[in-house]
């Protein structure tokens, strides 16, 4: 018995999330005595890999051939199926990432496996039965799952979960699992990345604007604050569709569900289909200059003022603060 | 090109969310169901690609019978006709079975579906039917051409997006950017009624999940208000009480 964890990297460096899940089937590992076999698919090098033992994992497959530079999820999901049989893992972990959203079904699919995605806690075991807390409604309430399979899968929310370190050492195992080629009709042909820009749900700190900003012109102030504040940018659902914002920047029940330790809102009213998206942050911030905007229901801390003038003495401020 | 549209029946968007049962039920009392906002775009992508006879679109909701009005919805918009599975959904699993089940028989180029429904939030029916049917699958595609027999999309990733090409057949799940939401215009709505909305019986699936209970989120405290002129107090808040910066 074993759990596996697929861990993500881009151009061969792990993602945070990576060794969130790690810590994630780490302290699974734990609680039922089981060991944490991670899979990595791509070109990652030896030193990067051992790192996952600082995590938890005691065994790191290591599959690494040209064919399988790029992400294809038929492909990815047919060795993450392979290598759960050949570990005999019970439970399958993987990032709810945008990649992950996409694996993880398939990766249920063939196990036959029970999926819980978007989990934000550890699982409670009852027996053969997990149950895990996972979003529902949009961030407007939580479900338990419970997972009746033999093979479980869980998808864990990216930022839900804290990277702990564990003690141990780890084996690194090339990995080659059987390629079927027909799981390869899907071909990447590009990939446009925005280098300067932090991915809006892995971020810890989120900036965000509303309609408050007038017009897309605006938004210079919004992304120095954010550059300050080394937060990603976000926006409320009519400015990315009046085209101020691109549709990658929308949070909300219709948009990108974030939950970071600080989401700061500009400007925005606070409208249910918004709150539902960004409800998880840890903290919030909330700038708007009507005192009955419905985001101060839900906010931390607020300030009642105009966005012009408060964002850029709040720029100054913090660089005041952080001697920049 | 035959098209499949996936159609979820989804508390309005402004609904208070609420449990019966000792939080172990949806309360529904008084709430108004929709096209999931998703679902939606899938359904206009697939209706400007069936524009001019290019194609046929049906749209499939795994429900019971209160989803009619929302199934109308679609054939009001455009659909040309539609397939309900009689039965309340159990799990992603259970429906994306009766959806694939459906669509073996019936071979169809495209199913689209929206890439999450607004309540239970998986990313998951499409990327099941798409598993069982053994054809390739993105679940979030911001932009979808179709080109003969093969589609290139465009995939979010994090901190930037993926050009991708795959063929025919293929379940796409649709985001914002792949289509403007069209709404059902008189003619639409006319004619919804007159087109076929045929009722089939679910097939048996295994249940591999289920919601045990349900939870809403703690009340946030009350909002500490800092003056506009006093922004130094914010930052200090943030660092020494908050501890996020
Ligand atoms: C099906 C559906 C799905 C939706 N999904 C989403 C979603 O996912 N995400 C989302 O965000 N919305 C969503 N919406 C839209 C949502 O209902 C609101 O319309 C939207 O959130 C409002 O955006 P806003 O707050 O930026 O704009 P507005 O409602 O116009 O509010 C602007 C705010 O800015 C303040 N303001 C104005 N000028 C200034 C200034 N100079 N300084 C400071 N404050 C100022 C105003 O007081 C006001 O509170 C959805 C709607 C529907 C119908």
């Amino acid at each position: 018995m074993s759990i596996l964890v697929y861990v993500e990297n881009t151009d061969g460096k792990f993602k945070k999330s990576a060794f969130e899940v790690v810590s994630y089937a780490n302290a699974i590992a734990e609680q039922s005595g089981t060991e944490v076999i991670a899979l990595s698919i791509g070109n990652v090098e030896e030193s990067q890999l051992s790192v996952l033992g600082k995590y938890g994992a005691s065994k790191v497959l290591n599959v690494n051939t040209e064919q399988l530079k790029s992400f294809v999820n038929q492909a990815y999901a047919a060795i993450i199926v392979d290598a759960a049989k050949s570990s005999s893992a019970s439970i399958v972990v993987l990032s709810n990432s945008f990649s992950g959203k996409g694996l993880a079904p398939r990766v249920a699919a063939k196990l036959e496996a029970g999926l819980a995605d978007g989990a934000i806690e550890l699982p409670t075991v009852n027996g053969e039965t997990l149950q895990v807390k996972t979003g529902a409604f949009s961030g407007k309430a939580f479900a338990y799952v419970a997972l009746t399979s033999a093979v479980k899968v869980i998808a864990v929310n990216p930022n839900s979960f804290e990277v702990k370190e564990a003690e141990g050492t780890v084996t690194i195992e090339p990995y080659s699992p059987s390629i079927d080629t027909s799981d390869f009709s899907t071909i990447v042909k590009d990939i446009i990345r925005a280098t300067d820009k932090i991915s809006l749900p892995e971020a810890e700190i989120v900036v965000s604007a509303g309609r408050g900003l007038k017009g897309p012109e605006n938004w210079g102030m919004i992304e120095e604050l954010a550059h300050v504040l080394g937060a990603a940018t976000a926006c409320s659902k009519p400015v990315s569709d009046a085209g101020w914002r691109p549709h990658s920047e929308h949070v909300g029940q219709t948009g990108i569900a974030v939950s970071p330790n600080l989401y700061i809102a500009i400007g925005i009213s606070g409208a249910i289909q918004h709150l539902a998206g960004v409800s998880a942050s840890k903290t919030i911030v909330v700038i708007n200059k009507d005192p009955e905007a419905p985001f101060f229901k839900v906010a931390d801390y607020g300030i009642v003022g105009d966005a012009f003038d408060v964002i850029p003495k709040l720029i100054t401020a913090l660089k005041a603060y952080k001697g920049i | 090109m035959k098209i499949l549209v996936c159609i979820s029946n989804v508390p309005d968007t402004t609904s208070k969310i609420t449990f019966t049962n000792d939080n172990t039920a949806f309360n529904n009392a008084g709430v108004q169901y929709i096209v999931n906002p998703y679902d939606e775009i899938a359904l206009s992508k697939a209706i400007d690609l069936a524009e001019g006879g290019k194609g046929t679109v049906t749209v499939i909701t795994v429900g019971d019978s209160s989803t009619e009005a929302t199934i109308r919805k679609a054939l009001a918009t455009g659909a040309d006709n539609a397939i309900r599975v009689n039965a309340l959904p159990r799990d992603a699993w259970f429906v994306a079975n009766q959806i694939a089940h459906y669509a073996k028989d019936n071979s169809f180029d495209l199913i689209l579906t929206g890439r999450e429904s607004i309540d239970y939030n998986g990313t998951q029916v499409g990327s099941l039917v798409a598993t069982i049917l053994n054809i390739p699958s993105v679940s979030i595609s911001k932009k979808l051409d179709i080109d003969g027999n093969s589609a290139t999309v465009e995939r979010e990733i994090e901190g930037g997006k993926e050009v991708l090409t795959l063929n025919l057949p293929a379940v796409i799940g649709t985001a914002e950017g792949v289509a403007e939401t069209k709404i059902p215009n008189m003619r639409g709505i006319m004619t919804a009624r007159t087109k076929p909305l045929d009722v089939i019986e679910p097939i048996e699936v295994a249940q591999l999940s289920h919601i045990v209970k349900f939870e809403t989120p703690a009340p946030r405290g009350a909002v500490t208000l800092v003056d506009a002129g006093d922004v130094e107090k914010l930052v200090s808040l943030l660092h020494e009480k908050a501890k996020v910066i």
